[in-house]
């Protein structure tokens, strides 16, 4: 069911300087930064369910963001059907500063405009991301206004409508008149996923979509996610630090620590058989919700290292429960370990 | 005997409008020394409002309408609020929803802790009450130079381990936590819970653990209190409810829940919302949601009742029939 390549991320890197204090500054002592994304390639196919799982500070929404364009990377390429994204970032970042002439300018805005439209973004908290003084018609239709995609205002109804009734909200027109106050979290995080689908987007990002909701209406939400897939043939790239609910609807799965891929490969394989001992330990202690199944678990002491002052060689090494003295000085890259899996580790076999 | 024992609890809340909402109705539970009891149930259903009904903290337009909570015996709802604060903490402790923000942000952590003991009059120096401290946060696995430093210093997860190493200052009998997880990353959810799981058994605490999280549950607890629209929907020990679930909500909310054991599996998720509480359906509060509901007129007419299908299995259903 492979289709072709819709995102190429190739060699990421994106680091945040730290502000120095003027001590430092007048000492030289050099600019520090956060290594957020520190070499990531990824190839993500039309159609796929991508999940990229890590803990806080891995990298993930970062990788999510740089792929938006939303942030210029600060190294490494990123083609979206071809097209170059850190060069419509750059593009971005020139309009604002204002650094190009009028019509430069205004092609820069075409291009991000056209990279909204075909990208789009679903947030985590549905209670934040929504405009609590808009009514939700005028919410799922903005971006359709922003983008001057309809021409009349039958045809942004009936646009307004299809979005909102693949994202079930339906009969529609119950919900134009009112409030986000109005409406449970579910039925808000519907209408977030409403507001992108209305431009029909060939790539979602979707950025923990589910955390802050109840566990009954998750499943729902998925579900909707995965209907999204192969009613429109969306593609979509799910962060999340939930290996449970990524195991569920994604296809492909890789897991993401302090700035790098450590692992990937098919969801189900790299679930049940994890390679990676950072992967391995995550599955161990997800909770399995069976008392007759509980599993021994791995746990890592300890918190993700600073990623400013990332460890030498391997950057698991200090935490790896198998490390030895060669990890602390060479730097694993990805190697085969099976089928379409990947593991970036000194001490697993390669296939 | 049990340590806590809640009886018959029901809880209204009265609006701006005067209008009355009964949040929580004829909730019973009782735990013993050393045992763990897990709440599970969707926002909204009434589980925090029963801890807090037990502690007799709730908000100004509570009402405890009935019932009885016994600690060792002793009826919480009938004691005099100075009796009570006698109670809270050295009684029963609490770890707060959303805690890790609770520490006041101007003050070390050890500070924080060292007021509680003073408070409750366990120390009148100082520096007894700081070795103390310091004994604490070791005990949750904080070195204890670090009392000295203040919240913003701590990540998410050691804000959590100072918030549990406050609650259990006096070494409490009965340890509350509501939602003690929720909004941690995985590795450092599984230190807590590890954490929990240790002290428990080096303290012999009663642990009641207010989750929506059937995970944690699973993984935690000996028994499972299942609630739905303020009432007990099922009640019965953790492998029960897991594997031998009766009531429909019960086995809709398993099959709702991801697990990371069987990648690829189906999920079901639950149709409809919980019900308002200023406009519950006059019959059984899950009605409209159920799947196995086929035009039963008691469903639509009666509130089911908490039954005893079984030995230490309680189910509130007209359709499960006693074994």
């Amino acid at each position: 069911m492979k289709g072709d390549v819709i995102v190429q991320i190739e060699e990421l890197y994106k680091y945040f300087p730290v502000n120095r204090s003027l001590r430092d500054r007048l000492r030289r002592q050099p600019q520090q930064a956060v290594h957020a994304v520190d070499g990531v390639s990824l190839t993500i196919h039309r159609g796929e369910i991508l999940a990229l799982v890590g803990e806080s500070g891995s990298g993930k929404t970062t990788v999510g963001m740089n792929l938006l364009g939303l942030q210029v990377p600060s190294q490494g390429r990123i083609l979206f059907d071809g097209y170059d994204v850190a060069a419509w970032a750059h593009g971005r970042l020139k309009a604002q500063t204002g650094e190009q002439n009028g019509v430069a300018n205004k092609r820069g805005r075409a291009q991000v405009l056209e990279l909204r439209r075909r990208a789009q973004m679903i947030f985590q908290d549905p209670y934040e991301s929504l405009n609590p003084r808009q009514k939700i018609f005028n919410i799922v239709a903005e971006p359709l206004e922003i983008h001057r995609l309809t021409r009349s205002n039958e045809e942004k109804e009936a646009r307004v409508r299809r979005a909102m009734e693949a994202s079930g909200l339906a009969p529609a027109e119950q919900f134009y008149e009112r409030y986000p106050s109005e409406l449970s979290g579910g039925q808000r995080q519907r209408v977030v996923i409403a507001g992108a689908l209305v431009l029909e987007p060939e790539l979602l990002v979707a950025d923990e979509p589910v955390s802050m909701l109840d566990v009954s209406i998750r499943a729902e939400l998925l579900s909707l996610l995965q209907t999204l897939r192969e009613q429109h043939d969306i593609t979509i790239l799910y962060t999340t630090h939930d290996l449970a609910t990524a195991g569920y609807f994604t296809d492909r799965m890789a897991v993401m620590y302090l700035g790098r891929v450590v692992e990937l490969g098919p969801t189900i394989a790299v679930l049940t058989e994890p390679r990676h001992p950072y992967t391995q330990s995550l599955v161990s202690v997800a909770p399995v919700p069976n008392p007759r199944r509980r599993r021994e678990r791995l746990i890592l002491q300890g918190e993700v290292p600073n990623p400013i002052d990332v460890p030498s060689g391997c950057r698991f090494h200090p935490r790896c429960p198998i490390a030895q003295e060669s990890c602390k000085s060479n730097d694993p890259a990805l190697v085969s370990v099976g089928e379409d899996h990947q593991a970036a580790c000194l001490l697993v076999k390669s296939a | 005997m049990a340590v806590l024992d809640v009886r018959n609890l029901s809880v209204d809340y009265l609006t701006d409008d005067g209008v009355v909402l009964h949040a929580v109705e004829d909730v019973s539970f009782s735990l013993e020394q050393g045992c763990s009891l897990g709440l599970v149930g969707e926002s909204g259903c009434g589980k925090t409002t029963v801890m807090l009904s037990i502690l007799r903290l709730l908000p100004e337009a509570g009402r405890i309408v009935s019932g009885q909570v016994l600690f060792e015996g002793q009826d919480l709802l009938q004691i005099s609020e100075a009796d009570m604060r006698a109670v809270r903490w050295p009684g029963i402790a609490m770890v707060f929803q959303g805690a890790m923000n609770a520490l006041n942000p101007v003050r070390t952590v050890e500070s924080q802790i060292m007021e509680v003991l003073q408070l409750h009059g366990l120390f009148d120096n100082k520096n007894g009450a700081r070795q103390r401290a310091g004994e604490l946060l070791e005990m949750v696995g904080i070195r204890a130079e670090r009392g000295a430093e203040y919240p913003h210093q701590f990540s998410g997860g050691m804000r959590q381990r100072a918030m549990i190493a406050m609650a259990l200052a006096c070494i409490p009998r009965v340890l509350i936590a509501d939602e003690p997880t929720t909004a941690l990353d995985v590795m450092i959810q599984a230190q807590i819970i590890e954490l929990l799981e240790r002290l428990q058994s080096e303290l012999d605490l009663a642990l009641v653990l207010v989750t929506h999280d059937l995970g944690v549950v699973a993984e935690m607890c000996d028994d499972v209190l299942v609630m739905y629209g303020g009432t007990v929907a099922e009640h019965a020990c953790s492998d029960t409810i897991f594997n031998n679930p009766r009531h429909p909500y019960t086995q809709r909310l398993l099959q709702a829940f991801p697990d990371i054991a069987q990648p690829g599996s189906q999920l079901a998720s639950i149709p409809g919302f919980p019900p308002p509480l200023d406009d519950l359906p006059p019959g059984c509060r899950f009605q409209p949601r159920c799947h196995v509901f086929d035009g039963e007129p008691f469903c639509l007419e009666q509130h089911p009742q908490p039954v005893e299908i079984e030995p230490d299995h309680v189910v509130s259903c007209h359709l499960v029939r006693k074994a």
